[in-house]
């Protein structure tokens, strides 16, 4: 295996989580009430610490001197490897947390998988993460089916940002040389080898929340290589803006 | 050249430091007894102390990564080299029943022991905790999500005063 697939496949999962966790500390001040306020701003920190975690080893296998904080700030949209879902702009607050719901069942069984990866770098991350990615599982899980099983405006809202973001989970399954390349050295799982941990998780919260499963169809794909929507560059514009304004700037 | 006895002894008057300095967020904890040292050694004549993040995004890592630094050089002991250790991941069973204890006169209920693993912690009740003021078992989890990323926010029934759980994890 390359040091150039190991990079990549640190890339798409530390992306994910920057990009995820930038996203949902943007409810910060703005949710429904104060202990959701409180809990989606303790996500966000979560996925900003896992990405710290991921990216950091990517720059050091990339070995050219960037770290973290430079991969993060400093690339451009084209660069980043997130999953198109962890980008997809916040909506109402069923929209962030079925999003938050079907990306956290995708992680746990991710982190699962990698606690046993031969990497050892790699496993000892996911070992500290995947109890992070569990607690955040059950509070989207809860909410699902508080929001689908609800009101008929709750029902309603979050029955459509299924329907909206189901053709993003599609992607979370992909496998190219990169995944295939990991595969083989036992550094990661094949990505298809997670969908029926995922598919249970997600059949059974559908099912007590008494939502509809969108059927099986057409899939987003381009995260991976760089193709993005316009969401990813107005994002980055924000989060990136001090450290590009003000190169090199501390507290 | 450093006679054993000499070697050993800044290591043991490190611990004795580290027992010393707090948790910036819960203040009657030390790092040792949080389990965030993972451990001290002595490296040509430098001290290195090994901390475990408690959770990756905590942001009192800094803090208390800095706090450790100014201890051990305030001690006369030299600046220390940190090194942070992901593995194995930190686990609130490495906190001793004396912490707890304490913890739990705080007014903050300490985490249950052992820590729930894998998918049986998943969707699992929220667990039945004492409240820590009155000791009634008549109270509830008001949110998985507390004031600091260890900690969730409990109600009792009985003295109706709100109260944290130190998280399990
Ligand atoms: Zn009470």
């Amino acid at each position: 295996m390359s040091g150039g697939a190991r990079f990549e496949y640190l890339l798409r999962l530390g992306d994910s989580c920057l990009v995820l966790g930038h996203r949902v500390s943007e409810w910060c001040g703005h949710a429904p009430e104060l202990e959701e306020d409180i809990a989606l701003a303790n996500v966000a920190l979560d996925l900003t610490g896992q990405a710290d975690l991921l990216l950091g080893e990517a720059a050091r296998t990339e070995g050219r001197g960037r770290d973290a904080d430079a991969l993060a700030f400093l690339r451009d949209a084209w660069d980043f490897r997130n999953l198109l879902i962890c980008e997809r702009p916040n909506g109402d607050f069923a929209h962030t947390i079925v999003r938050q719901f079907l990306f956290d069942a995708w992680q746990v069984e991710l982190y699962a998988a990698l606690t046993g990866s031969g990497d050892s770098a790699l496993a000892g991350i996911a070992g500290k993460a995947v109890k992070e990615a569990e607690y955040h599982l059950r509070h989207s899980g809860e909410w699902v089916v508080r929001l689908g099983d609800g009101t008929a405006e709750s029902r309603t809202r979050a029955q459509a940002a299924l329907d909206a973001l189901w053709p993003y989970t599609g992607e979370m399954f992909e496998t190219d040389e990169t995944s295939a390349a990991l595969a083989a050295a036992h550094v990661a799982p094949d990505p298809e080898s997670l969908r029926p941990g995922w598919t249970r998780i997600v059949d059974s919260i559908l099912g007590e929340a008494t939502l509809t499963k969108p059927q099986a169809g057409w899939m987003q794909t381009g995260g991976f290589n760089g193709r993005h929507s316009e969401a990813l560059g107005h994002m980055l514009a924000t989060m990136q803006f001090l450290p590009r304004a003000y190169p090199g700037a501390k507290w | 050249m450093v006679a054993p006895e000499a070697h050993g002894n800044r290591i043991a008057q490190a611990w004795s430091v580290l027992n010393g300095v707090m948790d910036p967020e819960v203040p009657v904890l030390s790092v040792v007894d949080l389990g965030v040292v993972r451990g001290v050694h002595e490296d040509s004549g430098e001290l290195r102390i090994d901390l475990t993040p408690t959770y990756t995004g905590c942001p009192a890592t800094a803090a208390i990564q800095l706090d450790v630094e100014n201890a051990i050089e305030a001690a006369g002991l030299g600046r220390p080299t940190i090194r942070i250790v992901t593995s194995p991941a930190w686990t609130t069973d490495w906190m001793s029943a004396d912490a707890r204890r304490r913890l739990q006169e705080y007014g903050i209920a300490p985490p249950e022991q052992p820590a729930p693993q894998g998918r049986r912690a998943l969707f699992a009740p929220a667990p039945a905790l004492a409240c820590p003021r009155c000791g009634s078992m008549r109270t509830r989890r008001t949110s998985e999500f507390g004031s600091t990323a260890c900690k969730a926010l409990y109600a009792c029934e009985a003295c109706a005063e709100p109260f944290e759980h130190f998280k399990c994890i």
